[in-house]
């Protein structure tokens, strides 16, 4: 909860204002993805790839963030945030 | 990290009353090809000290200028595209603010402030136009990964500052040295993020066109156009004019730098544009100059114009510093093609105006077609070179009137 607790405070001073308006599509991993792609930048990099990233592409864009860009995300959060983006964003 | 929650209003009027997340009727679509084809809903929005732009992102900050500000040959600063990497970014102050000269090139390391620099190096200006590599990467068919921009990721100004030159001969480079590279102060969320470091070759670096520069269109730097000092690359694409300067190296061998070994890549000898050896493999290289292009500034897709009425179309033209010598028109899907006026010059890395006078002779629909030339002879592609990360889109436009 602590943890929880500092992670969101994080999460609060780094957000620009207008981003708390983006609204992703209800799903299983929904909070998940939010809480760890939204650590680093706004969600609109996700709905702006809705039209051009097939789940191939999502797996591949998911690892760039792990593997290039240092999201620390464990596997088992990364295949539920690969399976919620091939479900509602894929083209 | 910044807090720009309180700063950042919303557009007045009508887009506000409908929230930030409004969908532009599809009769408006058109003015933004992109947003009409992704099928995501434009969005305007205002950076602190700027006036409302096309957000790509929020965080990382990505915004393109509408190209009607585009009519003016320099681009206001407050209307100036915005394009970020990494979200942490530090709002520096000038007093504060050192750049710091080294590397194992150089045999003299130095910490200079600004008002050093302002005071021990000769000043320098240039006309030049900064251009983000990925300016209508969202016009690719099939679509390619990234941000999604229009036309608009780009803007023309008049920067003063000091040569880089002559700040890296007071340093004193050794002569086998290979690159220089570049630094800025921000950042990415994680201390595992790669930071945003660029190179140049050394020969460009030395160039007595790139600056350091402190003023853009004699104003400060805004501080999301990099205050106090960004590097400027007069012809090059703007992933190199690094903004928010903390750092330049000199390096006896090629960086090896996400940024440069794997971003920012296009395959060799499927563009002509500039040289970078000390970077280049058997299948790819760094993008480097801009290719020649051209804009129409004044008309949109769909738009319906009077028939019978004289009509002026206007653009503007670039490539990446060798000039351009004409541009043409074609008004009927380019069948016939005349010359444009060409506008006048501030310099051979500033785009160029130009404008052409059509009288649409019946009431039907008109296809607009503008085409660049540079001195070289290059000229515009009719479709989009095709490269895995949608850079150089320089296809010849193509926009339809209605003429009533």
């Amino acid at each position: 909860m602590r943890t929880l607790f500092l992670l969101l405070s994080v999460f609060a001073t780094a957000t620009a204002a207008g981003e708390n308006q983006i609204v992703l599509k209800d799903g299983q991993g929904k909070n998940l993805v939010i809480s760890q792609c939204a650590m680093c930048h706004s969600l609109d990099y996700i709905t702006m790839h809705a039209k051009i990233l097939d789940r191939a592409g999502w797996e591949k864009t998911v690892g760039k963030m792990i593997n290039v860009m240092g999201a620390p995300i464990g596997d088992a959060d990364k295949k539920v945030i690969i399976d919620y983006l091939a479900r509602n964003y894929r083209k | 990290m910044v807090d720009r929650r309180h700063f950042i209003k919303k557009v007045a009027g009508g887009l506000a009353a409908l929230g930030s997340w409004f969908l532009l009727p599809r009769s408006g679509l058109a003015a933004d090809p992109v947003a009409a084809d992704t099928e995501v809903a434009t969005i305007m929005d205002m950076l602190p000290g700027k006036k409302a732009l096309i957000k790509k992102s929020y965080r990382p900050p990505n915004y393109e200028t509408p190209v009607n500000y585009f009519d003016a040959p320099f681009t206001p600063n407050d209307v100036f595209f915005v394009r970020y990497h990494n979200s942490v970014i530090p709002e520096v102050k000038a007093e504060d603010w050192r750049l710091r000269v080294g590397g194992e090139g150089v045999s003299t390391p130095m910490e200079l402030t600004l008002e050093q620099l302002r005071r021990d190096f000769k000043p320098a200006e240039i006309a030049a136009l900064c251009l983000c590599s990925g300016n209508r990467r969202g016009l690719f068919q099939p679509h390619v990964p990234g941000v999604q921009w229009g036309s608009g990721a780009i803007g023309n100004a008049l920067w003063r500052g000091v040569r880089l030159k002559d700040v890296l001969a007071g340093a004193g480079i050794y002569k086998s040295s290979v690159e220089v590279s570049l630094d800025g102060a921000d950042s990415g969320m994680h201390k595992s993020s790669p930071d945003f470091i660029k190179s140049l070759p050394v020969a460009k670096a030395l160039d007595e066109n790139t600056l350091i520069a402190f003023e853009m269109n004699g104003e400060p730097l805004p501080h999301w156009n990099g205050f106090p000092a960004r590097l400027i690359i007069p012809g090059w694409t703007a992933t190199y004019w690094m903004k928010h300067l903390t750092e330049v190296n000199v390096l006896s061998k090629p960086f090896d730098g996400f940024w440069m070994k794997t971003a920012y890549r296009i395959p060799r000898d499927r563009f002509a544009s500039g040289q970078f050896s000390s970077q280049e493999t058997l299948t790819n290289m760094p993008i480097t100059e801009m290719v020649v292009n051209s804009l129409i500034t004044n008309l949109i897709d769909g738009q319906t114009v009077p028939a019978f009425k004289p009509l002026e179309i206007k653009g503007v033209a670039w490539d990446g510093g060798i000039g351009i010598v004409q541009v043409e028109i074609s008004t009927d899907d380019g069948i016939s093609w005349h010359l444009a006026t060409l506008k006048q010059d501030y310099g051979r890395f500033s785009w160029r105006q130009w404008h052409y006078e059509f009288e649409p002779k019946r009431t039907r629909e008109f296809r607009i077609m503008a085409r660049a030339t540079s001195h070289s002879g290059a000229s515009q592609p009719l479709e989009p070179i095709p490269n895995p990360s949608g850079y150089h889109h320089n296809a010849v436009q193509k926009i339809a009137i209605q003429a009533a």
